[in-house]
């Protein structure tokens, strides 16, 4: 409660308390070239990650011929795709279609700016924190990229000229602004128990103490998960890839891309996964706080965001890709009604116990009247397609 | 209790142990340049043009290869042995013979073909070749050399055991699948192996694997010894000790 209350009362970066000198401007740019780094080998680091893990996961070796290990075949890779010729088609949209990998590419790009990677640091008599920016909308950024980041899927589909990639771009907005509203209302649960945006005080509130303090059990872990779905979702990251369905759409919204534009597509869904993960460890993992050694930040948060990503690897290795009805069931029939009540359990119990209890019953009972709802509906439409098919 | 762990939600989680447990087993890559699978017996790789014990060439420019090639990738010529220096036994031998291995998809059916047990393949299917010229084998090329073996050409990459059992002898198991013929020898001579011993046919598989005196591949002899066959009893020949 007392962070809580603490973080209500907080004021971004400490670095600007002074005015905005030559030394404040030096710490940004170094902090923004360090950021724009940080993805960038985050990107060349995770692709070989989820080969060399999914591989393992498969019995197999993975990559393991350029360079020690193999550890350089995402860079081999990179550098063979900018070396390829930029085929535009004939009845591509040429502006847009040129466009739309850097829309994909930016959005996540700057999310990632609002991530508190440690604490604060003293430099030269500057005080800063371990994050580029901590705007007083803070986590919103992270929604924000995730919606504008749609722009990217859909403007590359459309402007191909092309009907499979416009199918993809079709079934990835689709998926992703059905995702998008579960994924809100869980982090508006985790602002609600933080009382603030600022991704710093998300990251405070959970400071201290041991585990119990993180929101992944302060929220009752359902929200975690929810969440954890929701982006995966949003990323369209396996088992929810029908955006890029090989058997049905040969390789979906960005199958017409080569060289830059593709490079930047899959550039985007790795940076975009690696944020992400980042955002899940910022919002419940406790960020840079860890369960013991509470000095060691950053390292914390490296190893918490290297499970995560271990996590979804697992996950791309074991589940079967979902059917689209199946989708959109989870989506809207499961994962909304699931963190409304959420959202209303967690406000209420952060009140008083009594009221925790009274929403959880009310939120129980809706969960009744709405499977009962979602039942009545089902047999009903069975019905009518049994008596249209009796029907002579 | 137990319809709990066998319910869906539980077995969701049960199947992220299946992949979970992998990276602890060994693994089933093949680190294929450095390490290799044993290759089968029968193995279709590059052509080989046999000769008999005396050195005779076993072709007699018949063209029943060329005419069976489902590629058209075989060119033969034949033309008649000079009385005074002939090069094969009969009347006629393989005065041109070539094979565009461009075309060629190693379907053996030229070896089935062959009445002389003339051409056969050998195991070597790592060769490559930069240029037009060297995709297409002549006589020179495809004849077993004085001591029998196939020529090794530079660009081919040669492995121990590639060239081992190339004749027609391990390819022909009591053929038409009649049982009369078996044990009887039914190939001939060799240069640089003699007569092979007869193999057995297949009516007997205990039989076939110990009366076989051959390179037995490493399937084979673990096979013969899951069933207790003494393989160790009668070890066959190794190639390098044989009559050479």
């Amino acid at each position: 409660m007392l962070a809580a209350v603490a973080a209500a009362s907080y004021n971004g970066d400490p670095v600007f308390a002074k005015g905005i000198t030559l030394g404040v401007w030096i710490i940004e740019l170094v902090k923004l070239v360090a950021v724009f780094a940080i993805i960038m080998v985050g990107v060349l680091f995770m692709v070989m990650y989820e080969r060399k893990a999914v591989a393992y996961l498969g019995n197999r070796w993975g990559p393991n011929r350029a360079g020690p290990k193999g550890w350089l075949q995402s860079l081999a890779d990179g550098l063979k795709l900018f070396f390829k010729e930029a085929l535009v088609p004939e009845g591509a949209d040429r502006w847009v279609y040129r466009a739309a990998p850097v829309i994909a590419m930016v959005p996540v790009m700057v999310s990632f700016s609002v991530i508190p990677i440690g604490d604060t640091v003293t430099v030269a008599g500057y005080t800063t924190r371990l994050q580029l920016a901590d705007p007083p909308w803070g986590i919103l950024v992270m929604l924000m990229a995730s919606s504008i980041s749609v722009y990217g899927v859909m403007l590359a589909g459309w402007a191909s000229g092309s009907k499979y990639p416009l199918i993809g771009a079709v079934r990835a907005s689709a998926q992703m602004i059905s995702y998008e509203a579960a994924l809100g209302l869980t982090v508006a649960t985790v602002v609600v128990l933080t009382g603030s945006l600022h991704t710093s005080a998300i990251v405070a509130a959970q400071h201290g103490g041991v585990l119990y303090h993180w929101n992944v059990f302060r929220a009752y872990g359902l929200p975690a998960a929810i969440f954890f779905v929701a982006i995966t979702a949003e990323m369209t990251r396996p088992p929810f890839d029908l955006v890029e369905a090989e058997e049905e759409l040969a390789g979906g919204y960005n199958m017409e891309y080569s060289s830059i534009g593709f490079a930047l597509f899959y550039l985007a869904e790795y940076a975009a996964l690696v944020t992400n993960s980042a955002f899940f460890v910022t919002l419940f993992l406790g960020g840079p706080d860890g369960p013991y050694w509470h000095t060691i930040g950053p390292l914390w948060f490296v190893i918490k965001v290297l499970a995560v990503l271990y996590v979804y690897v697992w996950i791309r290795a074991t589940l079967p890709r979902l059917r689209y009805d199946q989708l959109m069931d989870l989506g809207w029939k499961k994962l909304i009604p699931a963190s409304l009540a959420m959202l209303l359990i967690v406000a209420a119990g952060h009140i008083s116990w009594r009221w925790g209890l009274a929403a959880l019953s009310g939120s129980l009972f809706a969960f009744i009247l709405l499977s009962r709802a979602i039942e009545v509906g089902r047999t009903q439409v069975e019905e009518g397609a049994q008596a249209e098919l009796e029907s002579p | 209790m137990s319809s709990f762990f066998d319910s869906r939600f539980v077995s969701f989680f049960k199947g992220f142990l299946v992949t979970g447990k992998q990276p602890a087993k060994p693994k089933v890559t093949i680190q294929y340049p450095e390490e290799k699978r044993p290759k089968p017996e029968r193995f279709h790789g590059r052509h080989v043009l046999n000769r008999y014990e005396d050195g005779m060439e076993k072709c007699i420019g018949c063209e029943l290869c060329a005419g069976v090639c489902p590629a058209k990738c075989i060119y033969v010529r034949g033309a008649d042995n000079p009385p005074d220096a002939p090069v094969s036994p009969g009347e006629r031998y393989g005065f041109v013979y070539e094979i565009n291995f461009l075309r060629c998809i190693h379907c053996d059916m030229c070896v089935e073909a062959c009445p002389t047990e003339a051409i056969t393949e050998s195991k070597l299917f790592e060769w490559s070749f930069t240029n037009r010229d060297d995709a297409i084998y002549t006589k020179a090329e495809l004849v077993v050399d004085d001591s029998g073996s196939p020529q090794q050409l530079p660009w081919e990459d040669w492995k121990p055991g590639d060239d081992a059992n190339t004749s027609a002898w391990v390819r022909a198991t009591s053929p038409s699948g009649r049982g009369d013929l078996e044990g009887k020898v039914l190939w001939s001579g060799e240069l640089g192996y003699g007569v092979r011993p007869p193999q057995a046919g297949q009516s007997d598989p205990e039989a076939a694997d110990v009366t076989a005196d051959f390179d037995i591949s490493v399937r084979e002899v673990e096979a013969a010894e899951l069933r207790g066959v003494g393989v160790s009893t009668v070890r066959p020949v190794r190639r390098a000790e044989g009559p050479r």
